[in-house]
């Protein structure tokens, strides 16, 4: 049984804004049937304002994707145009507590509905961007497509590669056997073999790093923080630098880094990243473990 | 038989898993305080253990019709026994580099059959008609010396369906091929006499019939080339190595003898109530269907596509009512296609994946059977009124066309 939310369920038993909308002068039809899921919105949108007076979904689909279409609805009842092509798969997710992994491309059909119906009523016609491949890496829900353009457009050879710039693999390792036959196929296309043994490519060296002074050095340290936290808070987390000591580097996960399984190997990058900024060894540890070293 | 523990709901997700039988915990107890010892032992204690084992060990020969007890072989679970069965015949056959099999076997058998053509193993997968049944001329064409193993399921864990196992088994002795049945779904539904088939290996799982989980057994013919899959200590005459799951293998025993108790009731009685249940729910509900070969199938199970709404969905709005039953939706399998077995018979995506699988048991009632006739309708109503393949009345005017969503 999937883990899902009190408020996808509730959301589920109990729709909001099914059938329908009257009047509706706005259509958008998403979905796939070999998937299962499919969806069309209508909306009445007012022509004076662009406000969406009214809106409502229907959908062939499992809990989540009936209770994705029931938030999307509410969430954008009463928004402008504009406005509510902001909102993201991510809001629809949000706004139900959260979706499983494997469930998350039901709110990214709510999103893609919603534009498709803007589009539909801008007499524009929407092309969809969005290749959704089978499901790869469960943990950090990574599918097939995402996986093969990563490796083509960054040239990745190595499933540690792929973890590093995808997450794929990053969790409990059951789909390193796919990444591997993805890889596999990759490679075979550009008239290379897959070596499993192979070593990520090592950084290119820079040229003789000199003696870094103390102030110089942690501030090297902070930009490197800087650079990652970007992709940190992409995915709602942080991290802060707590102190420097030696050769180890103590730094704060905050956000939906706190907790996350991921978090170790987020401090792998953070602390690969500041290894080749500084043109040396540290060591990049949770602050909590500072206690520990007195 | 002792009246099931009172729960709430309806349970009619028996091809997943069964309750463990009163009578079979019962037997298990002993075995986890004051019977603990080792059969391997010499002392007392593992002797108790040992003589424990031999009679279920006979339990279980008595159930499939095994010729020798010794052709028992206890494994952890159905999966176990379908590895060791195919990873044995094509080591022990070292020339022979094909498999036949067909495209709607269980994931234990499927996988790794997929799994093995990446190592350079040929794989022959017999398809199947609309009603799941196989063509036996395609088979008997690819049956060559150059097939280390037959692996056909004997019943479908989805749609119920028979395969013609033993018919399949001859055919395969007379070329000198060995044959292997994935038997998880039919053992203690269908009666079983091994002896006096041609079948070299079988695959049984405990909780399947009333057994707990993690136990299962490989029937192992006698003079079957064999190599085991896990090597070590000499239990189980060396052919699976590990110290005995003595409390499970009890259990399975004891639900074994059960099972032959009640294989006429399993005829009768649960036949009566599973047909109950889908002629009442075919008169309620417009456009649903039986799929599989409703003439050919093991007495419990029965399979119905509503179409045009989703089979998750139905799960969990049966759930709401206590009643537990399976779907070959795509959701419900965690990938993103429906299940391989309404696809292999050619059902449309509309149906396949509304696809829902009421599976019974013994330990069913008519009354309850009645409460799922009442609770279905309601709730295909409901889905259906949420469907864009649905209007106020029916199905919309050609649904493919009317609401065909471009997807990449």
């Amino acid at each position: 049984m999937w883990d899902y939310s009190e408020k996808v369920q509730e959301h589920f038993f109990n729709p909001r804004n099914a059938g329908a909308v009257p009047e509706a002068n706005a259509v958008g039809d998403v979905g796939s049937l070999s998937c299962g899921d499919a969806l069309r919105l209508t909306l009445r949108v007012d022509p004076e304002s662009e406000v969406i007076l009214d809106a409502g979904f229907q959908t062939f689909g499992c809990g989540s994707a009936i209770a994705s279409s029931s938030a999307l609805t509410e969430i954008i009842k009463g928004m402008a145009l504009n406005e509510a092509l902001e909102v993201s798969n991510q809001d629809i997710a949000d706004y139900l507590d959260g979706l499983p992994p494997e469930k998350m491309h039901c709110s990214v059909m709510g999103r893609e509905a919603l534009q498709a119906a803007i589009a539909n009523y801008r007499g524009e016609e929407w092309k969809d961007d969005h290749e959704e491949g089978a499901l790869v890496c469960k943990c950090f829900a990574v599918d097939a497509v995402l996986i093969e353009d990563t490796i083509r457009a960054n040239g990745l050879s190595t499933v540690e590669e792929v973890t590093h710039y995808t997450k794929a693999g990053g969790g409990c390792s059951a789909c390193h056997e796919g990444v591997e036959a993805i890889l596999a196929r990759v490679l075979a296309e550009q008239g290379k073999a897959f070596d499993p043994y192979a070593k990520a490519p090592e950084a290119a060296s820079s040229p003789a790093p000199r003696k870094l002074g103390n102030l110089e050095r942690i501030r090297r340290i902070e930009r490197s923080i800087e650079a990652i936290r970007p992709n940190l808070q992409r995915d709602h987390g942080d991290v802060e630098l707590i102190d420097v000591d030696g050769r180890n580097v103590f730094v704060n996960m905050t956000g939906a880094c706190a907790g996350c399984q991921m978090a170790s190997t987020t401090l792998d990058g953070i602390q690969q990243r500041i290894v080749e900024d500084l043109g040396e060894f540290v060591r990049v540890l949770p602050a909590q473990a500072m206690a520990g070293r007195g | 038989m002792t009246a099931p523990p009172a729960t709430q709901g309806i349970y009619l997700d028996n091809n997943a898993t069964t309750m463990v039988a009163p009578e079979v915990v019962e037997a298990m107890l002993p075995f986890f305080t004051e019977q603990f010892g080792n059969p391997s032992s010499i002392h007392a204690y593992g002797n108790r253990v040992g003589l424990a084992i031999k009679q279920a060990r006979r339990q279980v020969q008595a159930l499939i019709g095994a010729e020798q007890d010794s052709e028992i072989v206890f494994t952890s679970c159905g999966t176990e026994s379908d590895s060791t069965a195919i990873l044995s015949a094509i080591r022990a056959q070292p020339g022979r580099n094909e498999i036949i099999t067909t495209v709607v076997e269980h994931p234990a058998v499927l996988s790794l059959c997929e799994h093995l053509e990446t190592e350079g193993y040929k794989v022959h997968y017999l398809e199947v008609d609309g009603k799941g049944r196989l063509d036996i001329e395609t088979y008997m064409d690819l049956l060559s010396d150059r097939v280390a193993i037959v692996s056909v399921m004997w019943a479908n864990n989805e749609s119920g369906t028979l395969f013609p196992v033993q018919e399949m088994a001859e055919l395969a002795r007379s070329t000198g091929v060995l044959f292997h049945t994935d038997a998880v779904q039919a053992v203690g539904k269908v009666p079983i006499d091994l002896k006096e088939t041609a079948i070299d290996m079988l695959s049984l799982s405990g909780h399947k019939l009333h057994a707990p989980k993690g136990i299962g057994v490989l029937y192992l013919r006698r003079n079957t080339r064999f190599r085991p899959l896990l090597r070590g200590g000499h239990q189980e005459r060396g052919r699976r190595a590990g110290t005995e799951n003595s409390a499970a293998i009890v259990g399975l025993g004891k639900a074994c003898e059960m099972a032959l108790e009640h294989m006429e009731h399993e005829k009768t009685a649960v036949r009566t109530m599973r047909d109950r249940l889908e002629q009442g729910i075919l008169a309620a509900v417009p456009h649903c269907f039986v799929t599989g070969d409703p003439a050919n199938r093991l007495p419990n199970t029965s399979n119905i596509a509503f179409e045009y709404i989703e089979g998750e969905a139905i799960l969990l709005m049966l759930n709401k009512l206590g009643i537990a039953a399976s779907s070959g939706s795509a959701c419900t399998s965690g990938s993103l296609e429906p299940s391989h077995v309404m696809r292999a018979m050619g059902i449309p995506l509309t149906a396949a994946h509304g696809t829902t699988r009421f599976s019974l048991s013994r330990y069913n009632r008519m009354d309850e059977i009645e409460r799922v006739i009442a609770a279905v309708p309601p709730i295909v109503a409901q889905l259906r009124r949420l469907s864009p393949y649905w209007s106020e009345t029916g199905p919309v005017a050609e649904p493919g066309s009317a609401f065909a969503p471009a997807y990449a």
